[in-house]
């Protein structure tokens, strides 16, 4: 096997490990329309990255966070629906990243694997950084997920309960921040969301704990890793395009799955 | 209020008479409304606080101000030391997409052992949907489920919010007279939300008609009687308020079983009016 090969396996597995759970979150909170507010913004952290000289990585998840609390400060001062003010976060820092990146002379940028992702060009400078961001943010989940769950079951009683909700929040959000940071290489700004959902929706019908969702999940997503990049290869496919369809494939034959009656 | 106090006082010892939660001077303005204005309200031990009042009259806010959900603009909300409390919202929206047990949805509020959250479930007689998804349940099944919840925190003030909203009438009976058993076993004050005087009626100790402000509070027979109470709801709803007792052969538990039984004190319209059916 060809080393860049290798290295885009162990990325694409990496992602799909900590989206499996993290995914399963998104899902349940239903906040999914989040997810692509947050992911479409890190075109932004690309263009601070290369204007202020710091690692793109680090950009990308500085702008998910900034963007993810100035969200939650608009949400609860704005009489805006929650999709609307999403929807237009999404679309603008998206537009403001593109415009920026265009203003940018002498950099030579590849926005289509920026967009969509370019598995096949991951180094071991960003293995680092999908394992390092990796293990902070399963053993974050892993600590915090008796009350995560908890938060996202209802926020009032887990309050009532004594659950630092806000702690909570916040630690949910940055998660997805150095999810989206580190997955940017593998499936782009564009699609990162699907590698944190269509997993976990396809785990659904499988799982009977929440426990087991988030690992089924994880395993489906490392599936369809492992299945795009071959179709990539051998098809001369774009490569996250070709990780989501082979995602979506799943998905739509789990629908076939009969739905277990309990839980 | 001082007429409640002074029988509560009479009926325990001056110690345990001491509030468990007490607010004081509330007020909250939400989007420019005033929906809160000077606001008393004590539960003591063993005593259950109904706050009733139409839609709008701030309910809801008043409960999320005591539970520390939100914060008041001016006045203060005083706990006993280390009061543990048991809260059952009034609405839970879980996700189909989350596979989730009766069993784990209980255990999440405080880790216990199986034996206990099987004991939690069967004080509130829903013991046979331990193993189904808590989106399955019926709303009658939800409310007790959410009461177990509760009570696994062995609390000392019970707060519930809309305690039978989505349940049918003979469920709405049931449910009020197991609240009112688990006061008389456990002695812990309950606090409740209503929006109706005629369901609360035989279950409550104190009543607390809001408006924005406290129209009136006291006992529930007397809080029928309060001219600003007739005016809120009106005469014919005040006229109609009685109680009457009828013998029922059997009633149906949660498990929709048929339990047999003597006398069956039942809280009923007695005009026959159906608008709260």
């Amino acid at each position: 096997m060809d080393d860049f090969v290798l290295r885009a396996l162990l990325g694409g597995f990496g992602i799909a490990l900590i989206a499996g759970p993290l995914g399963a979150l998104v899902v349940w909170r239903r906040m999914a329309f989040f997810g692509d507010a947050l992911s479409h913004s890190a075109l932004l952290g690309v263009s601070l990255g290369f204007v202020f000289g710091i690692n793109i990585s680090l950009g990308i998840a500085l702008v998910c966070l900034a963007v993810a609390l100035l969200l939650a400060l608009l949400q609860d001062r704005m009489r805006l629906a929650s999709d609307t003010l999403l929807g237009i976060f999404a679309h603008s820092t998206l537009s403001i990243g593109l415009v920026a990146i265009a203003f940018m002379e002498g950099v030579r940028v590849d926005l289509m694997g920026y967009l969509f992702g370019d598995i096949l060009a991951v180094s071991a400078m960003d293995l680092l950084w999908i394992y390092g961001g990796g293990i902070v943010v399963l053993g974050t989940l892993i600590a915090l997920w008796r009350p995560l769950l908890a938060v996202t079951i209802h926020e009032d009683l887990a309050r009532v309960e004594g659950v630092p909700v806000e702690w909570m929040r916040l630690a949910f959000v940055l998660l997805i921040a150095i999810t989206i940071a580190a997955a940017m290489k593998i499936v782009g700004v564009l699609l990162i969301t699907s590698l944190l959902i269509i997993p976990a929706a396809t785990a659904r019908r499988f799982a009977r704990t929440p426990e087991q969702m988030a690992c089924i999940a994880a395993l489906i997503g490392a599936a369809a890793v492992a299945a795009g990049l071959y179709a990539s290869l051998y098809f001369d496919t774009p490569s996250g395009p070709s990780v989501v369809v082979a995602a979506a494939t799943m998905f739509a034959a789990s629908a076939m799955w009969p739905w277990r009656a309990a839980a | 209020m001082a007429e409640a106090a002074a029988r509560e006082a009479g009926r325990m010892s001056a110690d345990s008479a001491m509030a468990l939660i007490r607010a004081h001077g509330i007020h909250k303005t939400l989007g420019g409304r005033a929906v809160l204005s000077g606001i008393e309200i004590a539960v003591r031990p063993a005593e259950i606080v109904t706050v009733i009042g139409p839609n709008g009259a701030g309910k809801t806010t008043l409960l999320r101000i005591l539970l520390g959900l939100q914060p008041p603009d001016r006045g203060t909300v005083e706990r006993a030391p280390g009061l543990r409390i048991g809260y059952m919202p009034q609405r839970l929206a879980i996700d189909d997409l989350l596979p989730l047990t009766v069993r784990r949805f209980v255990e999440l509020g405080r880790a216990n052992s199986a034996t206990t959250i099987q004991a939690a479930l069967e004080e509130v007689k829903v013991a046979h949907v331990i193993d189904q998804p808590v989106q399955a349940i019926s709303g009658g099944e939800l409310r007790r489920v959410l009461l177990a919840r509760a009570l696994l925190r062995d609390p000392q003030l019970l707060v519930l919010d809309e305690p039978v909203q989505g349940v049918d009438m003979v469920g709405q009976g049931d449910l009020f007279r197991l609240i009112l058993a688990i006061r008389d076993r456990r002695g812990c004050g309950v606090l409740m939300v209503s929006h109706d005087l005629h369901l609360v009626m035989a279950s409550t100790d104190t009543v607390l008609c809001l408006n924005g402000h406290v129209c009136c509070t006291g006992r529930p027979e007397a809080v029928s009687r309060n001219p600003e109470y007739i005016a809120l709801f009106g005469a014919r709803e005040a006229d109609a308020l009685a109680l009457y007792t009828h013998n029922h052969d059997h009633v149906h538990d949660a498990a929709g079983h048929v339990v047999h039984m003597h006398d069956h004190a039942h809280q009923r319209d007695a005009a026959g009016g159906g608008r709260h059916g």
